[in-house]
Formats: C-alpha cells, sequence, structure tokens
C-alpha cells in the first residue's frame, strides 16, 4: 500500500503535535480543528505534547499488511499522553515486556516505506520508560 | 410513517467462491428473493446495495448500477443505490429500503449486500479490512482489523476478568449453530480446544476467535405491511429501525470496550418498537470477534456489563437458553462477506420468525432483533422483527 502524499506534510505525526480548545481545556492528539464538545464555539490552537504517557490497552500483531509484515511480531497499542488525549502506536519493546498502565514516552521512528527503494515515511512510536 | 414488511429472502451459501463472479453470486441472492416474495421483476421500485469495498476487492465500483443492470433491471430505470459503511454497509442498506417505503416514495425495494474477497490474498484484504477504522491515525501506526479488536479484548480482560474459555465459548456455540444452517461456510462443530489450540493473529485473538474471508450475497425484499399479504401469507413486520455513529478511532472512544453506538441504536430501536429487552426471543449480533459477541450482548442490555463471559459459559445465549444469539452461526461461522452480513441477519431473523429455521429453531420465536456494527463500532444498525 502506497499512503495519501499529504500525510507526509502533516508535521503533527512527527512532532506529537496536536491541538487544545482554550473554551473547554481538552487536548487532542490525532490533532482536530473542531471541538467535539465546544464546536464553533471552541477556540483551537496548537499544542505540542510533552510525550509521555502510559499504555491504556494492547495487542501483539502477527499477521499484517505487506507493509508492515516485515515486523511481525510487533506490539501496538493505545497509549493515553499525561494531557488526556489517546492514540493509536507501536510500542518500541518486546511482547514480553508490554503490561497495561506501564509508562511510555514517544520516539521519532521510520514507520514504513513505499516499495523497497519508495519515499520512507516517519511518525511516532512509544518505548518503555 | 407507514409499517413496513420483509416479503421475500434470498441467500446465497456463503464461502470461498473462487469459481464464481460478484454478479453471479448478487443475482442468486436477488432472484431468490423476488422469488420468495411471488413478485415480478419490474414491480420492484428501487434498490439498496450493501458493499463494503469493491474497488479494493475486485477493482469495481458503480456498484449500484452493476447490480441493476444484471438483476436484469437496468431497462426499467429504477434507481439502485450502493451505501457503505464497513461490515454495516449491508444492515444500513436495509435501513434505507425500510425508510424509502416508510415514507411513502417507494412500494416494493430490494436491499441487498454482497461481497466477493477471498479473490486477493490475506495481505491485501487485511488492508482493505483496516479501512474499516481510522486509516491516517490508526492503519498508519500497523494497525489491523484483528489488531483493534484483540486490543478492545485485552482491555476488556484486563477489567472484567474473562476468561480464555469464556471467549472461545462463544465460537463454539456459533459453530454449533452454524452447523445447523445450510449456508454457512463452517459447518462443523469445534471444541474448546479448536479455539486455543489455533494460530495466534493477534493477542489474545486467535484464529477461531475471528470471523473468516468470505464471498456472499444476501438479498431482502420489503413493502408497505398494508400490501404484503398479496404476495405472502407469512410477512415479517419491521417494529424498529435505529442507526447510531460513534468515533471512527477506537482510541477517542469514551469506553474501549463498551460501544456506545450498540447502546444508542439498540435504546433507539427498543424505544421504537415499544419493547423491553426480555421481549425479544432471539438476537443475531454481530461476531467479527469473540469478543465483540461478548461485548455486544452486554451493550444492548441482554446482560450487564462485565456479565457476558459468564452468561455465554452458562448457556444462556445458546439455543434454548435465556436469549438465543447468533442461531445462524453468526459471522464466526456463517463467514462474514461484509457488505451481506447485516442483510443475511435480517434473512435469519426472517426464517426464525416464519419458523422456517429448520434445526436451529427457537420454539415460538415471535420478537426478534438483528444487530450490525461498521468497523470498531463507529456506525451500527440495529432492527427489530414481529410476526406480521
Amino acid at each position: 500500500m502506497s499512503v495519501p502524499r499529504f500525510w507526509r506534510k502533516i508535521p503533527q505525526r512527527y512532532n506529537l503535535e496536536g491541538t487544545h480548545c482554550e473554551t473547554c481545556g481538552r487536548y487532542f492528539y490525532p490533532p482536530r480543528n473542531l471541538c467535539p464538545d465546544c464546536r464553533r464555539e471552541g477556540t483551537i490552537v496548537n499544542h505540542t505534547f510533552k510525550g509521555v504517557g502510559k499504555v491504556v490497552t494492547y495487542s501483539v500483531i502477527r499477521t499484517a499488511s505487506d507493509q508492515f509484515s516485515a515486523l511481525t511480531p510487533y506490539v501496538l497499542a493505545i497509549v493515553e499522553l499525561e494531557e488526556g488525549p489517546r492514540l493509536t502506536a507501536q510500542l518500541v519493546c518486546s511482547p514480553e515486556e508490554v503490561t497495561i498502565g506501564m509508562p511510555v514516552k514517544g520516539v521519532f521512528r521510520k514507520i514504513g516505506a513505499e516499495g523497497e527503494s519508495g519515499v520512507i515515511y516517519y511518525g511516532t512510536k512509544f518505548a518503555p520508560m | 410513517m407507514r409499517d413496513v414488511a420483509v416479503i421475500g429472502i434470498g441467500c446465497t451459501k456463503f464461502g470461498e467462491w473462487w469459481d464464481r463472479s460478484f454478479r453471479n453470486l448478487f443475482v442468486e441472492a436477488g432472484v431468490s428473493a423476488i422469488e420468495d416474495a411471488n413478485l415480478a421483476g419490474e414491480q420492484i421500485d428501487a434498490m439498496y446495495v450493501g458493499n463494503m469495498s469493491a474497488g479494493r476487492f475486485i477493482e469495481q465500483e458503480h456498484i449500484g448500477a452493476l447490480i441493476a443492470d444484471y438483476a436484469g433491471l437496468a431497462s426499467e430505470h429504477i434507481p439502485s443505490t450502493r451505501v457503505e459503511a464497513a461490515c454495516a454497509s449491508g444492515g444500513l442498506a436495509f435501513r434505507e429500503a425500510v425508510i424509502s417505503v416508510a415514507s411513502g416514495m417507494s412500494n416494493i425495494v430490494v436491499a441487498a449486500g454482497v461481497e466477493k474477497m477471498t479473490d486477493v490474498d490475506t495481505s491485501l484484504s487485511t488492508d482493505a479490512l483496516a479501512g474499516a477504522a481510522d486509516r491516517e491515525w490508526e492503519g498508519f501506526a500497523g494497525a489491523t482489523f484483528p489488531g483493534l479488536y484483540a486490543m478492545i479484548a485485552n482491555d476488556y480482560i484486563h477489567r472484567y476478568g474473562l476468561t480464555r474459555e469464556q471467549l472461545a465459548q462463544v465460537a463454539v456455540k456459533n459453530h454449533y449453530n452454524g452447523a445447523r444452517n445450510p449456508i454457512a461456510q463452517f459447518q462443523k462443530e469445534i471444541t474448546l480446544s479448536t479455539v486455543t489450540n489455533s494460530t495466534m493473529v493477534a493477542d489474545p485473538l486467535r484464529l477461531f476467535d475471528c470471523s473468516p474471508i468470505t464471498d456472499g450475497a444476501a438479498a431482502v425484499v420489503v413493502a408497505p405491511l398494508e400490501m404484503a399479504k398479496k404476495f405472502t401469507d407469512t410477512p415479517i413486520k419491521v417494529l424498529a429501525t435505529a442507526q447510531a455513529s460513534d468515533t471512527i478511532a477506537l482510541h477517542d472512544r469514551r469506553d474501549i470496550s463498551t460501544m456506545d453506538a450498540s447502546v444508542a441504536a439498540g435504546n433507539r430501536a427498543f424505544k421504537m418498537a415499544g419493547l423491553e429487552r426480555k421481549d425479544i426471543d432471539f438476537v443475531e449480533v454481530h461476531d467479527c470477534f469473540t469478543i465483540a459477541e461478548i461485548c455486544a450482548i452486554e451493550d444492548l442490555g441482554f446482560c450487564k456489563k462485565g456479565e457476558a463471559g459468564k452468561f455465554t459459559e452458562e448457556g444462556a445465549t445458546a439455543l434454548g437458553g435465556q436469549i438465543p444469539v447468533n442461531t445462524s452461526g453468526g459471522l464466526k461461522s456463517c463467514g462474514h462477506p461484509v457488505g451481506a452480513t447485516g442483510i443475511k441477519q435480517v434473512c435469519e431473523a426472517v426464517l426464525q420468525l416464519r419458523g422456517e429455521a429448520g434445526k436451529r429453531q427457537v420454539d415460538g420465536a415471535e420478537i426478534g432483533m438483528t444487530h450490525n456494527v461498521g468497523g470498531t463500532g463507529a456506525t451500527v444498525a440495529a432492527h427489530i422483527f414481529g410476526r406480521g
């Protein structure tokens, strides 16, 4: 699979930058340009997260699409950032290491590539703290 | 609004149909539904077709027109519309057909669902199905569809102490029922160890916790209840049609192991039908994975949160139990041709209410329910049916 080109242009993918609603105080990652609580009343500003959080739940992926098959088995998790929002990301650890509630921090990693000589794309994974 | 009834049903056998085409499968289901309703094709006013991803699976789009054409109805120029909501495409196609008849805009409407999934390799089908979740923020990170449900399962196990055996019991029960359903892809009973010894796909879900990749089509005909007796002696009344949405990504849910869209669609359906949970004689729920059935029976209110494992283990959801769940064999044993599943559930409800479900018949079934989920719970369709 190739990914839509515009995804590589999303700066928040690389820096754990999301958004913050100044009206109600909620934080969003992935970023949103409309607050689901305040909607058009909300004032949305960019926010850079500290990049630390904990594992809410996880799985070990053993059958993957072509793009990720070389990585199997890999740990996929829902991580809750300290500021509140949750996101889905891979963990940089062995399947035996991961537990629910484990503290983790964001790390910049290669996510995949388009074909053998294709463009590499990057993003955030999480490592145990 | 007018009362609506199902007057005809048709379903192909579900399975791996390498020697049959997409249109061939659809025509078989459509023709048998029309024959079941004693209709002439030109009496059809409109069609709605549930299909998730023909573009990925067979590289064909424009499914509405294709199906009208090969159903022999292009010369009638009837409106034919594709409906897409991932694995809930069929449930939503049915709902659109019901709304169309209820509104008075149409009289005789076909709701169909079809998917041809086995012509691509597992890697591509895994990728296509991952599109039912948030491609940009879940798929990009390497989330597969089984992986997302596996994260629901781990959250559930962590919080409610569900055992491996209780989870496996869902599959054992559904294969038992499927062994009594001639259209099921798998018509063999299995044991707990079949599930617990099968290959791990995404921890803790093993191969036998997952519904398979399947080809198949299903179709039903709906009409105003007042006209239904002209076509059939056993019209099945649509008592409620409900639909609800939630966040596309699992990580944005209020509660990872509660599908709030199931709760909302279920509540809306019960309110519309003026019925309570205890009035339901059987339910077809969306068991794309064993954990999905556990969540569904809680979210629809058939047992308390956290108790579905015990409820299942005690046989409450088996044939002859307190509330038989997935008498058809569910997605687990029938197979899950994603766009067709929601319509197949309606076919099963109709068979049960007509008393034509054979060895899996629920004695004296008067009221039945269907529950069809898109993605990890971002879309849910719920319907309630009664004898006409």
